[in-house]
């Protein structure tokens, strides 16, 4: 766990240590003196050797200290924060709604195997699994908002008016679906398939010798295992969702941490990028730890192990 | 090579995949010949010119550029970016794989360790910090993209690798001191390419998508050079009053990775062997019957007084046109109270036979194709599945043979027999639980409360067992059919298994089928014996008659084999040669050629059963003792 921290941390900071040139001849032009510029790097720490800078960092880091960002003239864990609560919004819902819809196509596709459902859901889930999420989000938008006008193309909230949870709802349907169509996909998929493995071990004979009810059969005894096999990838599916939050930001102009990445990258606000990705990467560890526990929890048989 | 990729194309929507691909990889190596517009001479009087239009078949962008030029020219950047990127990838990923699985040790677990960390980032924010720092840029974004697909090759090969560097051929190239790099590229490489091909064909589509997400986001190709990511970028600005700009590439990105996944599917399909044999379909509640025999149910006479009557059943597994013939016209009956034993090899039919009977074989492949099983007068093959269902555990209840496995592994002990209850009985929960435990106590299981909590991997082999019989006797059944349910235990322990049931049998008046491939066990339990070989019943009568004075030659033959206890040293005397498959056609005795007492006649015709001596016996030269 506190390994895997330090990993990101280090990784992070090898990666920016590959911008090519001097920070501080960026900050005061070609034109500066060569004295000027040593004061500023004196001053911005970049004359130590790299493994003190590193340390340094990790140090503030730790602190809670992300440095500063030049653009926005503000603390980069400020911007974050602020920012993380809109992504959480958008990709939570997201998630909840792929890992539901997911699950619950992969039961009725296994257990109505080649039955006109079946083929309808693996239908789906082959759009689903080939179509970018931000061409799917551009769609929607030609489709609900210019079309049909029901629903706004962008923003989290109406400029004028709004700001309450009916206008959150109606600014979040689009992306939130468009988000979660590619993981849904890709959980319908496993679900499908690992449902039907199950559903021929020998204790769902058993159940069946009993006189279990096929529904019954089907939700509590075959997907009571399958859940233990689906969950770890369902984990992975965060990294997917929180990484198709990139675009789906972008597309429906969503003020969260993918979109600031994003700015961040294009006006070079190297601070604000390299403590995004850091924060958003230890929330993905951290969230795949609770995932973790939440397994030992569903499987006795691993506690035992 | 060529059947495998037949049996690729044979699956239509690989076959529709393959061509939608070829089709889109020719034109975008045509490019260049085509009498194309160039794709980024500008031409703004003409902008946004709608599809088929006269000069412009899939009309113009917003600085009147030609879309159909576009998008071609697009289509074959997107396309080299992302195979590139799937190489770049693919070769160090399979690189850092091969040293770490063969060297081992301090490198294996640095460079794991490195992967393992690179795997905690969504995979985007690693690529997002690669472009940060490099700046946006196409070849930027193809490193980016490379670097995020490298952790996954890497792991796949390094598993692979650890297996084999353990494997015989490695080891005594190693022992003949041959160097590691020509041990690694003339042994090892050769032998993980599949495994990269693998993972490179499930990624590319992948690392497609993730270039041209990059050139959405404006990360990737720079202006005026476009790959379909940046096409689809720039349209969004016009998504409102010209979505057909974005509309034309966003479809080309689709059908690429539509068209990867369509054959990559067909490959893992083809290459899977449990999809040829009917693995991974769902088995229905109910066996299936066969047509013919819903149509025409056989006559039976009614009057009967036993608990079940079994006529003339047959069971096939039929994997497309492959049929087997599992059980053959099989007859018997189990009075009450009564104990019948059916015991032969593996492969006999017992156990198909005993699944046949509540129509609990995996169905596909099995089907019951003729016969009859009826009880107190109740036909049960052509019983709907809630009739069906409401017998299963209540009149008739299982023991099966692996406890381990036909237990729920993660359901508690007391939920699995309070359940078995439940199902069929309403009641109050703490009834259920009070029964459970009094059952528990019944099979001989001490400290029933701990083990209402228990799961089955908590428990030894022997207490499974008592579980499954407690779990068999929750509904007081009329009939249990036990299906080798001692064979997965150690000797004292199938004798205290025996003792349980032998008890309860004289307890209850319970009637068991007691399916086994030991004569001894058979002759502790037993009052009747029916013997099984390829799907059929060849002798059947009462134990003592059977196991003293056989009259089958395979009866006799299978007794000859089996170690008695008691009776002094013995050479024990295996049945040469193999019995039938069942894919055959049985015009003959089907134990004609492994028989030592076979006369020409045997394999002219079916044999039919004789009544000696009410023993019956399925043979043309019985064996009769002077």
């Amino acid at each position: 766990m506190i390994p895997v921290l330090i990993g990101i941390t280090a990784i992070v900071f090898l990666i920016m240590s590959l911008i090519p040139g001097d920070p501080a001849t960026a900050i005061l032009g070609s034109y500066a003196t060569p004295e000027n510029v040593a004061n500023l790097n004196a001053k911005l720490g970049l004359d130590k050797p790299a493994i003190q800078r590193y340390l340094i960092w990790l140090g503030n880091l730790a602190q809670g200290d992300f440095g500063r960002s030049f653009s926005l003239n503000r603390p980069v864990l400020d911007e974050i924060l602020e920012r993380f609560n809109a992504t959480l919004i958008l990709s939570g819902t997201a998630y909840l709604l792929c890992s539901f819809l997911g699950v619950l196509a992969g039961i009725v596709s296994a257990s109505r195997q080649y039955e006109i459902s079946d083929k309808l859901i693996t239908f789906v889930v082959l759009i689903g699994i080939s179509i970018p999420s931000f061409f799917l989000g551009m769609m929607l938008i030609v489709f609900f908002t210019v079309q049909l006008r029901w629903l706004p193309a962008s923003g989290m909230f109406a400029i004028y008016g709004g700001g309450d949870f009916a206008d959150l709802i109606s600014h979040l349907i689009m992306p939130a679906l468009a988000l979660s169509f590619v993981a849904t996909g890709v959980i319908a998929r496993l679900s499908r398939s690992t449902m039907l493995e199950v559903l021929r071990l020998e204790y769902i004979r058993t159940a069946r010798a009993k006189g279990v009810k096929e529904f019954r059969v089907v939700t509590r005894h075959a997907l009571r295992s399958a859940v233990v096999t689906i969950l770890p990838v369902l984990g992975l599916q965060a990294g997917f969702v929180l990484s198709g939050s990139v675009y789906i930001e972008i597309v429906f102009q969503w003020p969260g941490i993918g979109r600031m990445l994003v700015d961040a990258i294009l006006t070079r606000d190297i601070l604000l990028v390299q403590g995004g990705v850091v924060f958003v990467a230890f929330c993905y560890v951290f969230f795949n730890l609770a995932v973790d526990v939440l397994q030992l929890w569903l499987d006795p048989r691993i506690a035992r192990k | 090579m060529i059947a495998f990729v037949k049996k690729v194309v044979r699956n239509r929507l690989a076959g529709l995949g393959l061509v939608v691909l070829f089709v889109i990889i020719v034109l975008a190596i045509l490019t260049p010949l085509l009498p194309l517009a160039p794709p980024n001479a500008i031409d703004t009087p003409n902008r946004f010119v709608l599809p088929f239009s006269d000069n412009a078949l899939l009309g113009t962008d917003h600085l009147g550029r030609d879309l159909l030029s576009r998008l071609l020219w697009g289509t074959q950047l997107s396309l080299a970016v992302g195979l590139a990127a799937a190489f770049i990838a693919g070769f160090f990923g399979a690189l850092l794989g091969i040293v770490a699985g063969y060297l081992g040790g301090r490198a294996d677990s640095l460079i794991m360790r490195s992967v393992d960390i690179l795997m905690a980032f969504p995979y985007i924010l690693l690529a997002l910090a690669i472009v940060a720092a490099l700046g946006p840029g196409l070849m930027n974004a193809l490193i980016a993209v490379a670097v995020v697909n490298i952790p996954f090759f890497a792991r796949n090969v390094r598993g692979v690798t650890v297996t084999l560097a353990q494997a015989d051929f490695i080891q005594s190239a190693r022992l003949s001191g041959r160097s590691d790099i020509s041990i690694l590229v003339f042994e090892l490489l050769p032998n993980v390419a599949s495994v990269i091909i693998i993972a490179f064909s499930t990624t590319v589509g992948w690392m497609i998508l993730e270039t041209a997400g990059l050139s959405f986001l404006g990360l990737g190709s720079q202006p005026p050079q476009a790959d379909l990511g940046s096409m689809l970028g720039e349209g969004r600005a016009a998504l409102i009053t010209n979505p057909h700009t974005s509309i034309i590439p966003g479809i080309m990105i689709f059908l690429i990775v539509m068209g990867i996944n369509l054959l990559g599917d067909g490959i893992r399909d083809a290459l899977d062997p449990r999809l040829a044999k009917g693995q991974l379909e769902k088995p229905s509640p109910l066996t299936r019957i066969d047509d013919c025999l819903i149509q025409s149910p056989p006559i039976v006479s009614t009057a009967s007084k036993a608990v079940m009557d079994v006529n003339h059943l047959s069971t096939n597994f039929e994997v497309g046109e492959v049929v087997k013939k599992a059980v053959r016209n099989v007859s018997f009956s189990i009075n009450a109270g009564e104990c019948l034993g059916l015991v032969g090899e593996s492969g006999s039919g017992k156990s198909v036979t005993a699944l046949s009977l509540m129509r609990l074989v995996a169905s596909p492949p099995g089907v019951v194709v003729s016969g009859s099983v009826r009880i107190s007068d109740q036909e049960l093959l052509s019983l709907p599945y809630e009739d069906m269902r409401a017998i299963r555990g209540r009149t008739v209840a299982y023991i099966f043979q692996d406890p381990l496995t036909s237990l729920h592994p993660l359901h508690r002990i007391g939920h699995q027999l309070t359940e078995a209850m439940s199902t069929h009985n309403r009641g109050a929960d703490s009834a259920f639980v009070e029964r459970a435990k009094n059952l528990l106590s019944e099979v001989r299981i001490p400290n029933p409360e701990r083990v209402m909590d228990a799961y089955p991997h908590e428990l030894s082999g022997g207490m499974r067992q008592r579980i499954g019989i407690a779990m068999a006797l929750a509904n007081d059944p009329d009939l249990i059919i036990a299906d080798e349910p001692t064979t997965a235990l150690d000797v004292t322990v199938q004798a205290q298994i025996l003792a349980i049931l032998k008890d309860l049998r004289q307890q209850r008046g319970l009637s068991i089928l007691f399916i086994s491939h030991d004569l001894n066990v058979m002759a502790q339990i037993c009052d009747r014996v029916a013997v099984m070989y390829a799907g059929e019943i060849v002798e059947m009568g009462r134990a003592p008659d059977i196991l003293e004075h056989p009259k089958h030659p395979y009866t006799a033959a299978l007794l000859a084999c089996s170690p008695q206890i008691g009776h002094g040293r013995q050479s024990l005397q295996p049945i040469a040669g193999m019995p039938p498959t069942g894919h055959e056609p049985l015009n003959a005795c089907a134990f004609a050629n492994r028989c030592s007492r076979v006369q020409p006649v045997c394999h002219q015709q079916p044999v039919e059963v004789v009544d000696m001596d009410s023993q019956l016996v399925r043979c043309l030269f019985p064996v009769v003792e002077s």
